[in-house]
């Protein structure tokens, strides 16, 4: 779930408003209310496009940032056979980054501007990876509950109204069906392990179960572009609603292990059909969306020093094209 | 030839493999751009995949990967270098890669079955990487300045680990008349052939000769290699008997 | 420094099919394009082959003639073979 729209909240200025032709954006109101894909060199609002870019772009970031808390564990993986899971994990996230960037690409921004969005702050990820991993067992709850609670949101996006968008979310399912499954059987081996083994499970748990629920985004009543982003397709539930369904399908899941879920008010309510569940700290929510997650700083910190390391080697390459190129010509 | 002495050879194998894995999997996450870093990924899934085949001829590929020390472990000293800049890395895999696939390509033909069938399919993956690794060996020598400086300097500290790929010891020379492994002396001309023209073509000069530093088949690595381990091996020591 | 230029991708899932787009890579040149493309888009087994193509390279229709360039083909039900009725009796037609 690296959807949810995080800037909201913080933002300094008004988006610059622009006078759409009535009769083109009616045209174009109704063909995403009749399920049509928009392409790229359609006609679109500039708010829509605008919408879409940060959007597939945070969610583009979030893949990226996203492999740093696995990454941390792929040199310490206890067998070849996870070692190679991981890798090919952590792999995948890389991919859909690129998938992703590729699409926002389509609306007319580059990858170099949003990288330089990423590191100067400007832009957003998802909150869920300044969380730190701390023991082995954390790769197992990232892929059981991260993993898990992206697939929610991801798998309605398949049909969302930008076809760029939609198309790269068609692979990013594809690929992600492993991801949550890996994790689930991760955490449990280790529920059938030693009893250390089971006491890193249920720590991981409890340290990445409300993160996880907060991935959902603020609740409905406080995500203020929700009812345009459904209207556009490029959202196809609310948070809430999302939130309560991860809720129900995990909550038998750790049962079934024997991991409790870290949260007293936590019960069936056999009216609503669905679990009650307690009150998430917002606070500490938006306190991580303004970067103040415990290692913000150390993911930054990466891909930023990925980024400058990179550039003499990406200079390198361009400067050996461009040899190549003059020297095709001075032949020709 | 003898089960050890099979065994002995298939762990050199793997643990060439195992160790290049390990250090290009230190890469993830922190490439030049995407698609570099999933081109790096491939490599290292490649390797931990050849290792895995490799260690399971010579005993439980686990137990020999994460409870040896350094001095059991038998891999050539180019693969544990560490990853330095990304111009070292590319030089160690350009000199690795070129190695491992003239000898995968000779085992292919090995009188042990099980070695020929994972030389068959290791081949072709690590035809691929060769390609990749030239072709940045290229851009890097004939691209920047400064790239150019530090792809020399990369080749330069890699230089003195060349010898000992093609060094045979007695046991690799039994088994090499056995015809069940490979007698890596005779793929230097062709190895040297295929280094000269990628060189050649990134306008690099071929580092002059040197004293080759040599150990790791018998167990004596360079340092690098116990804080490899340490790491890799982490969970396993502090674990023991766990399963995971 | 500005981005490596973008190349789409296009891959041939299996033998007698065509090329289909896959998505797009950044690359410097031609050859580090298709190593891109298949590290990129062939990692499970997706294609047999690929091509790679400069993105600045493709020339696209513009989205509003699509009424000039599509519709006139709407009436040309004649092209269609389901717009000739051929008795029952008579095979192989």
């Amino acid at each position: 779930m690296y959807t949810t729209d995080l800037s909201g909240k913080d933002k300094k200025q008004p988006a610059p408003q622009t006078v759409e032709d009535p009769a083109l954006l009616a045209a174009f109101e109704a063909r995403v209310a009749n399920d049509e894909f928009i392409e790229p060199k359609d006609w679109m609002p500039e708010a829509y496009r605008r919408t879409l870019v940060r959007q597939i772009s945070q969610h583009a970031h979030s893949e990226i940032v996203g492999m740093l808390p696995e990454g941390n564990w792929i040199t310490r993986a206890p067998s070849l056979r996870r070692k190679a899971i991981l890798l090919a994990k952590v792999q995948d996230e890389g991919g859909h980054g690129l998938y992703l960037y590729s699409a926002a690409e389509t609306l007319g921004t580059s990858r170099e501007q949003m990288i330089e969005a990423l590191h100067s702050g400007k832009a957003k990820y998802s909150t869920i990876f300044n969380y730190p991993t701390l023991t082995w067992a954390d790769i197992g709850a990232i892929g059981w509950l991260v993993d898990g609670a992206a697939i929610m949101n991801q798998v309605p996006l398949q049909r969302t109204s930008y076809g760029p968008y939609a198309r790269a979310m068609v692979r990013v399912c594809k690929e992600e069906s492993f991801h949550q499954r890996q994790g689930y059987e991760l955490t449990m081996a280790l529920c059938a392990g030693s009893k250390e083994q089971k006491r890193m499970a249920q720590d991981a748990l409890n340290r990445w179960w409300w993160p996880s629920l907060m991935m959902f985004g603020p609740p409905d009543d406080k995500s203020p572009n929700t009812e345009q982003s459904i209207r556009w397709r490029i959202k196809r539930e609310t948070n809430d609603e999302l939130r309560q369904k991860f809720v129900d399908v995990t909550v038998p899941q750790a049962e079934a292990i024997g991991l409790t879920v870290p949260d007293a008010a936590l019960r069936w309510n056999e009216a609503r059909g669905h679990y009650d569940f307690g009150e998430i700290d917002w606070e500490e929510f938006y306190a991580v969306v303004r970067g103040e997650g415990q290692v913000a700083k150390e993911r930054m910190q990466a891909r930023v020093k990925a980024w400058e390391d990179g550039a003499w080697v990406r200079d390198a390459a361009a400067a050996h094209a461009a040899k190549r190129a003059a020297a095709k010509i001075a032949a020709e | 030839m003898t089960k050890a002495e099979v065994s002995a050879y298939a762990t050199r194998l793997g643990d060439d493999a195992l160790i290049l894995g390990q250090r290009l999997s230190e890469w993830c996450g922190h490439a030049p751009t995407i698609e570099v870093d999933l081109s790096l990924a491939n490599l290292a899934l490649d390797l931990i995949g050849q290792a895995t085949h490799f260690l399971g001829v010579a005993g439980d590929s686990d137990q020999l990967a994460f409870h040896r020390d350094a001095l059991d472990f038998s891999n050539c000293l180019l693969v544990e270098q560490p990853n330095g800049d990304f111009a070292q890395t590319i030089a160690r895999q350009f000199l690795f890669s070129t190695f491992q696939e003239l000898h995968l390509q000779a085992l292919t033909s090995s009188k042990d079955e099980r070695l020929a069938a994972i030389a068959a399919k290791a081949v072709k993956e690590v035809a691929y990487h060769r390609q990749l690794a030239s072709d940045w060996v290229v851009r890097l020598g004939d691209g920047t300045e400064e790239s150019k400086t530090r792809i020399e300097a990369a080749l330069d500290w890699m230089w003195r680990f060349v010898d000992e790929l093609f060094e045979m010891d007695e046991l690799e020379m039994k088994l090499a008349k056995e015809r069940v492994g490979v007698d890596k002396s005779t793929l230097r001309v062709e190895w040297d052939r295929r280094v000269d023209a990628v060189l050649a073509e990134g306008t690099l000069a071929r580092p002059a000769p040197r004293r080759p530093v040599l150990g790791g088949r018998r167990g004596h690595h360079t340092e690098h290699l116990g804080h490899l381990l340490s790491q890799m091996q982490f969970l396993q020591r502090a674990y023991p008997g766990a399963v995971w | 420094m500005k981005d490596w230029p973008l190349w789409e991708v296009f891959i041939r899932t299996k033998g007698g099919l065509s090329h289909r787009h896959a998505g797009s890579v950044h690359a410097a040149d031609a050859k580090m394009a298709l190593e891109h493309a298949r590290d990129t888009y062939t990692r499970r087994m997706e294609g047999v082959s690929l091509w790679v193509l400069p993105s600045a390279q493709i020339v696209s229709s513009d989205p509003a003639d699509a009424g000039p360039l599509f519709e006139p083909a709407e009436d040309k039900i004649y092209r269609h073979p389901t717009f000739y009725s051929i008795p029952d009796h008579v095979k192989h037609i």
